[in-house]
């Protein structure tokens, strides 16, 4: 049942490019969203055991060696609900009908990949899903081929092909060691004492390939210009949801296949998650671009995610896959708030923007909720995921890094005060007396995910049992 | 000096070339004869298959096809080629250097861990892992193509309505 994740955007995209009527094109963007509906809903209602069932028509003839387990179940989750929202907001943002079909055929095949990234059981397959991702990214980063999305596609390409690279190295190695590239067969193989110094050599080069693919500092050079210069339905898809799955998903595989990491990587991940988060927030303070300036808080958040699976403990990895899925949430509803600012001023200079509040009261607000969730505000979602990754901390005895969480957590206040104020409140820029608020369907996701960051902060005991506990137990090496 | 060696150097001396040269066809035949050597290094460590795709592929489709689209490119003048070798020298004449020092601290860096490789896999077990169990590559490769031609669509035939 596993393969039909993969299958169904793959044969939808077919089957839309092989019908040759005008209405297609028309509709195509409401299938996509009915087909990550129905990805959502099918992960929620339909129980693991039936998920990963073996049954069926592609069970009987093929082998595809996929698995699920809550970390999945909870990736294709977020995965759903965001290219749900990307795809709403590409149906109102692209005004060119042939370039709103390709984004979304694009994004059909992007899904797939993820689907695939996140059920697959051995490394290869996995270096060659993050592969998918990352060439459909670059594509979907070049729509608008304008000088600035050039530049910032070729750096991305570059560095991602640079983080492939280090990961196809790292396999190679795991594979001298354990004569198989099965999550399984590797985790065997780095228990063997004598394959020690080989391990660390493979688990660091792996590690560089994810924080690059993750935008970490000091690897986070292409983020902020892609995230920038892409169409908004793409940073919402690049920041929410594509960094995680091809740099921190892998991250949290292998911390699993290691048992937990040995203490210099938990070290290693634990540096770099605080420097991120560091950097990244100060980056963040000094952007006028709302585009840039949310690219780098990615930066900053993506951090307390690293820093959270460098404790290398059960609930640090639950509280870091709770901030994943808190983090695409909130972020994907900041970008479609940035979205529907540009498309009613045509500007997203923060400059040239103020008091948007009174004219645009729906954008506003929802942006609010989302800028509490992201500060950990209680009682919202990112409050929850932020405190689980402070005490996780606290738990094993990393007291500087607990510290650094909660000051950079005060930095992250700022600057979205200050996005608030310099956006929505203050006087009314010059120019901007005849702005109304955006169409319904730019609201739509903003109003649909500021009410699940209220839902998951409100009902944070259900989703502790439902979510977290079952990642924890997954993680008891 | 060593085979495997002399092979070293000439594929350090080809790469080179393919970023250097300012002629695209040069680019291209020296990527083919940097294939070529990975071929023959592949050959001596006893990977007959991966080094007759390496050879028929990297070597072979990928320079008939850039050969095939330089073909269809308007060459460049004299003159143009001339700022293009200089701009080019100045960009990455520090790149052999680079690699150099690079090249040396890892060899440093690796020495005192005294790396004891572990003994060398059956090789059926290895081809097992690395074609037969890879079902799910292939609904990978599927997609990857299908990226390929958006990408195409995308990049060249809405640029050419415009």
């Amino acid at each position: 049942m596993l393969a039909l994740f993969i299958l169904i955007p793959l044969i939808s995209v077919i089957i839309l490019n092989l019908t040759r009527f005008d209405f297609i094109k028309k509709i195509a963007c409401w299938f996509g969203l009915l087909l990550t509906l129905v990805q959502i809903c099918f992960v929620l209602f339909v129980p693991l055991d039936l998920l990963s069932s073996k049954a069926g028509f592609f069970g009987r003839y093929f082998s595809f060696n996929l698995a699920a387990d809550s970390l999945t179940k909870i990736m294709l989750l977020t995965i759903g609900i965001v290219v749900f929202t990307a795809i709403l907001i590409g149906q109102f943002t692209y005004s060119d009908e042939t370039k709103r079909f390709n984004f979304l055929n694009l994004i059909l095949l992007v899904l797939a990949g993820m689907n695939g990234l996140v059920m697959v059981t051995d490394v290869f397959s996995l270096y060659v899903f993050i592969e998918i991702v990352a060439v459909a990214s670059f594509i979907l980063i070049l729509t608008y081929k304008d000088k600035l999305a050039l530049e910032s596609a070729f750096k991305y390409i570059v560095l991602s092909i640079t983080a492939t690279l280090f990961i196809l190295l790292s396999i190679a190695i795991f594979l001298l060691i354990s004569g198989d590239t099965s999550f399984v067969a590797i985790s065997a193989a780095i228990k063997n004492p004598q394959n020690n110094t080989l391990v660390m050599i493979a688990v660091c080069l792996f590690l560089c390939g994810s924080f690059t693919k993750g935008g970490l500092v000091p690897f986070h050079g292409w983020l902020p210009d892609a995230h920038s210069s892409a169409p908004s339905s793409v940073s919402i898809l690049l920041s929410g949801i594509v960094i995680k799955v091809t740099g921190l998903y892998p991250l949290i595989r292998i911390m699993d296949m290691t048992g937990g990491g040995s203490e210099p990587i938990k070290q290693i991940l634990m540096v770099i998650g605080a420097v991120s988060i560091v950097v990244g927030a100060l980056g963040a303070l000094g952007q006028n671009d709302i585009k840039r300036m949310l690219a780098f808080s990615s930066v900053s958040q993506v951090g307390y995610i690293v820093l959270a699976i460098g404790t290398g403990t059960a609930l640090g990895i639950a509280a870091a896959v709770f901030h994943i899925f808190n983090h695409a949430i909130f972020k994907s509803q900041l970008f479609a708030n940035a979205a529907a600012v540009e498309k009613q001023t045509g500007t997203r200079d923060m400059d040239k923007l103020g008091g948007l509040a009174s004219k645009m009261p729906v954008t506003g607000g929802t942006s609010i909720i989302a800028m509490l969730s992201i500060s950990g505000i209680p009682p919202l979602g990112g409050f929850w995921s932020k405190l689980l990754i402070v005490i996780a901390l606290w738990q094993g005895a990393h007291y500087t890094y607990a510290f650094i969480a909660v000051i950079a957590s005060v930095i992250t206040l700022a600057y979205f005060l200050s996005f608030q104020r310099r956006v929505f409140f203050g006087k009314l820029a010059l120019g901007l007396e005849n702005i109304k608020e955006a169409k319904f369907g730019l609201l739509l996701p903003a109003i649909i995910l500021a009410l699940l960051t209220l839902l998951v902060g409100l009902f944070f005991p259900l989703i502790f049992n439902k979510l977290i506990l079952p990642i924890e137990s997954l993680f008891k090496w | 000096m060593s085979l495997i060696l002399i092979i070293l150097i000439i594929l350090i001396v080809t790469a080179m070339m393919v970023v250097f040269s300012s002629k695209l066809i040069i680019g291209a035949i020296s990527l083919a004869l940097t294939s070529i050597m990975i071929t023959i290094l592949m050959f001596q460590l006893n990977s007959p298959l991966a080094a007759v795709f390496e050879l028929s592929i990297c070597a072979g489709l990928i320079t008939v096809i850039f050969i095939t689209t330089i073909s269809f490119v308007k060459p460049a003048t004299e003159e143009e080629l001339i700022v293009s070798r200089k701009r080019r020298l100045k960009k990455y004449i520090y790149l052999p250097v680079l690699v150099a020092i690079a090249g040396y601290l890892v060899s440093l860096a690796i020495r005192p861990l005294s790396l004891k490789l572990p003994e060398i896999i059956q090789e059926t077990n290895v081809r097992n892992v690395l074609w037969n169990l890879r079902q799910v590559d292939l609904l990978g490769q599927a997609i990857v193509l299908l990226i390929g031609v958006f990408g195409i669509v995308v990049l060249f035939k809405e640029g050419r309505k415009k």
